[in-house]
């Protein structure tokens, strides 16, 4: 068993400690935005913020995970009112297939906390998803338009 | 009135698959005895023919038979439509009919199949007949409750007027009356300048659930009582599975049940699908590798490379004059060999199906480019018959030729069928993925030219040697044994053409099928043909100490479209004004898939050996463009994909097996390393070229060019990696 609060809301699971938090997620909390890619923390389309730090949850196990603060792409938005890299990924059509979208929003959003007007060569180094569609011109321009308005 | 239209005659009533579960269309003929019949889609909203459904609220439903996998062809399928129907764009909205239905009705929707950038180019006439149709008969409706000629009436954005009165109606008040009238027998399409919404890059129609993690991939599939399943099929291709003990794991956490997956493969299911893949890796499992396990890519390299031979069969796919002779004669030669690995397709999501078989039922959800044979293959492997069976198409996280093949939805069934009326959710690992892709073939190429004494090419000799993709997947489509397909690029005529004029030219393929099966992989064969033709292109432009443009252009005097994508590409990219200081340019030209496309780069590279790709320059001539900001979208991710495998890719075999086994030794290229892609669009109309796959030819030639300006070097083989050459 083990208590995870994500996107505001404490899960209690039936889960062994070692399970990835990206299998507890998706499976165990049934929360399937967070997708699986390559599960040794290479491609980034699990990722997730612990305490609002872009993590990629294969990598990390529930129990690391434990009393922190988890949110998903399904928590990213308050209510009703979309994350600004969700309205900009919406505005410029930014997906592709979509599928390493969600890993690929989370971790712009945390990049913008930290950095709300990232140079290219921020974005160089803090985004290192994956993206096999090649979506990575519209990543760069959705992030400065947002980052200018 | 019109004569073509008149109430359509009663048939028997009945109901296609409707889907227990999930996001099945139920298509319901209701048939009052003595009344026309109205097919009725799953709200109860009436058909207006197959590819169309009017809601009362005037939202239209369009019927999209090929796959969506991020290439956008369900919003460029849905704009083909629309534009013919004369619809609100805004009230638009899209649903898959599933194979199962497409086959009691008919195939109605025609080809489901999603490949060989065929998704708009091979359906766009009966597509936009379809919207043509339902507005005819929309239109019709309106004017028989107006008591009027359909001739004075018009529809615009959903609006029908009767245009003498000023009257007016809404797709939506009209739709019951106009589904009970029959179809024009022929309807006449727009003229492409009357378009308004083809050639408009308006946004998709699937983009916001793709942002908020509401979007279902097959690997997201939800069923109550489902079941997960991880499986391991022998990795040697072609062994077998001999022998697993499977007492080690049943008391592992959550596991239901071991099953043997065909001759080859053992599956672990259980209550999650992290349960069933830890247990699977604690199974003892015993393979009978069987001789293929003798195989490296060292013993394939030398036997390709016996295929290089003259003296050795070879299969003549383009010819003209007699190029032996012309080279035995010539005062001057070149020759070079290059090769291409095996490519893993690596869509992001990993293979994956659920199934659920019960005694009368078999269902499977999945992502597949190809409904048909996905359906096809679930017949097969349930036993049961077509009426019994049926598959509901999700969104593919990605697709790239892979999920084309139905190995996956096979085992799903499979596996399902060791356990009746419990859904069971099959999914790759990476590992797994990465272990049995479908993957580009292997080839090596031997190129000879000949020149004059005036430096004119006088022959050129192009020998292929490798492995043939019909040859493993549609055996059906060889002619004579030749694989015609392995000549895209380099073909004598049809949409993968040869773009260049030589007196004497023989292009020829040894075929060589190794044991590693081989699939449609983004560009298929035009990725290696590109490169081999292109790279040598500018050593035989180097040969007769001229610039690498001018030398094509002198030699594509009858390729006119060929030669307009190359000069529009080489105008964007300044290729007669000196590049920036350190910066080196390459060009390159190719046809596939109906379209003509040219692509230049200009690189620096630092140390021999660290390349940065400042820009790249695309071009295309697909005929018509539908929806110009997902071409532009489509040319971009085909350099990513042919870069990354141009840098990081290549599967390499060691004892049967492929060694790479997740994105840590198939590596993908990021964000950092991709260039800026201008996208030059110069669609010349008058027929219909692909977009996904055509400018991934030109990607890595492109690049290999401006690597040899930069370094006087020639690369002749991928991947970079293997020479420790890398992105800066
Ligand atoms: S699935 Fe976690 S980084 Fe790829
Ligand atoms: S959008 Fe398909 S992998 Fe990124």
């Amino acid at each position: 068993m083990a208590n995870l609060t994500i996107n505001g809301k404490t899960f209690t699971l039936d889960v062994e400690p070692d399970t990835p938090l990206l299998w507890a997620i998706r499976e165990n909390a049934g929360l399937t935005g967070t997708k699986y890619g390559c599960g040794i923390a290479q491609c980034g389309a699990c990722t997730v913020h612990i305490e609002g730090v872009a993590t990629r949850s294969c990598g990390v196990s529930v129990s690391e995970a434990e009393g922190k603060k988890i949110t998903t792409i399904e928590g990213l938005a308050s209510g009703d009112t979309l994350h600004k890299v969700q309205e900009a990924w919406i505005a410029q059509d930014v997906p592709q297939c979509g599928y390493c979208q969600s890993g690929m929003i989370m971790a712009v959003a945390a990049l913008l906390s930290e950095k709300p007007k990232p140079t290219d060569a921020d974005i160089d180094e803090a985004i290192t998803n994956i993206c096999r569609c090649g979506t990575f011109q519209q990543v760069r321009e959705a992030i400065h338009t947002i980052a200018s308005a | 009135m019109n004569k073509h239209i008149s109430p359509r005659l009663n048939r028997r009533a009945f109901v296609i698959g409707t889907a227990a579960v999930g996001a099945g269309l139920a298509i319901g003929l209701d048939l009052p005895f003595g009344g026309p019949a109205v097919v009725r889609a799953a709200d109860g909203s009436p058909e207006i023919g197959a590819w169309v459904v009017v809601r009362p609220d005037d939202t239209v439903v369009i019927r999209i038979a090929r796959s969506e996998m991020g290439q956008g062809s369900l919003t460029g399928l849905a704009q083909l439509v629309a534009e013919e129907l004369e619809c609100d764009w805004t009230k638009v909205t899209t649903e898959y009919p599933t194979p199962g239905q497409s086959v009691a009705r008919k195939r109605v929707w025609g080809d489901f199949s999603t490949g060989g950038s065929r998704g708009i180019r091979s359906s766009q006439d009966y597509v936009r007949k379809g919207g043509a149709t339902a507005r005819v008969m929309l239109i019709q409706a309106a004017a028989d409750a107006w008591k009027v000629p359909a001739s004075e009436c018009a529809a615009a954005n959903s609006v029908i007027t009767h245009t003498p009165s000023g009257k007016t109606t809404t797709y939506g008040k009209v739709a019951e009356a106009a589904a009970k009238l029959s179809p024009p027998a022929d309807v006449k399409l727009k003229d492409p300048k009357d378009w308004k919404l083809i050639g408009k890059g308006v946004k998709r129609l699937d983009t916001v659930d793709k942002t908020n993690g509401a979007m279902i991939y097959g690997a997201d599939i939800k069923l109550p009582g489902m079941l997960n399943a991880a499986i391991k099929d022998c990795p040697v291709f072609g062994g077998k599975l001999k022998s697993f003990d499977e007492a080690k794991i049943a008391s592992m956490k959550g596991v239901k049940k071991v099953v043997k997956v065909g001759d080859t493969a053992v599956a672990v299911v259980a209550d999650t699908w992290w349960h069933a893949k830890t247990a699977l890796e604690a199974l003892p499992i015993v393979w009978d590798e069987g001789d293929n396990a003798k195989v490296s890519s060292e013993s394939i390299a030398k036997w390709l490379a016996e295929g290089l031979n003259n003296d050795q069969p070879a299969y003549v796919g383009n010819k003209n004059g007699d190029a032996k002779a012309a080279i035995a004669s010539a005062a001057k030669k070149v020759e070079a060999i290059y090769s291409y690995p095996y490519q893993n397709h690596a869509t992001m999501e990993p293979m994956n199906a659920t199934a659920l078989y019960t005694a009368d039922k078999c269902e499977v959800w999945c992502g597949t480019q190809n409904g048909e044979a996905a359906f096809a293959a679930v017949l097969e492997a349930s036993g049961l018959p077509a009426d019994k069976c049926d598959v509901h198409k999700v969104m593919l996280g990605g697709g790239f030729g892979r999920r084309g093949q139905t190995d996956y939805v096979r085992q799903a069934v499979m596996i399902a069928k060791e356990m009746p009326g419990t859904p069971v959710k099959l999914l790759w690992s990476r590992e797994e993925d990465m272990a049995h892709g479908r993957y580009h073939p292997i080839t090596q190429c031997k190129m000879t030219g000949a020149f004059d004494a005036n430096n004119n090419l006088v022959a050129l000799h192009y020998r292929l040697s490798g492995q043939s993709i019909l040859f493993s997947l549609r055996p059906e489509a060889l002619q004579n044994g030749m694989d015609p397909a392995a000549f895209q690029g380099v073909a004598q005529s049809g949409e993968a053409a040869f773009g260049y004029s030589v007196p004497n030219l023989l292009v020829e393929h040894a075929m060589r099928n190794p044991h590693v099966p081989p699939g449609f992989w983004r560009g298929v064969n035009v990725n290696h043909n590109a490169i081999y033709m292109e790279c040598f292109m500018d050593e035989l432009a180097q040969a007769a100490g001229q610039d690498p443009l001018e030398f094509r252009r002198k030699l594509m005097g009858n390729h006119p479209k060929h030669l307009a994508v190359l000069n529009a590409v080489a105008e964007k990219i300044g290729w007669t004004t000196p590049a920036p200081q350190g910066v080196y340019r390459g060009i390159a030209q190719v046809m596939g898939y109906g379209s003509y496309v040219a692509g230049a780069a200009e690189i620096s590279v630092t140390d021999g050996s660290k390349i940065k790709v400042h820009r790249i320059v695309a071009s295309t001539d697909p005929g018509y463009v539908v929806n110009p900001a997902q071409v532009e979208r489509q040319i971009a991710g085909s350099f990513v994909y042919g870069l990354s495998a141009l840098f990081y890719g290549g599967c390499t075999v060691k004892d049967g097996k492929i060694e790479q086994t997740n994105f840590d030794t198939y590596n993908s290229m990021r964000i950092n390393e991709m260039p800026k892609v201008e996208s030059v669009m110069v669609p010349s109309g008058g027929f219909w070229g692909g977009v996904g796959e055509p400018t991934i030819g030109v990607a890595a030639p492109a690049v290999l060019n401006a690597y040899f300006a930069a370094t006087g070097k020639r690369i002749r083989s991928v991947p970079l990696r293997d020479q420790n050459i890398t992105f800066a």
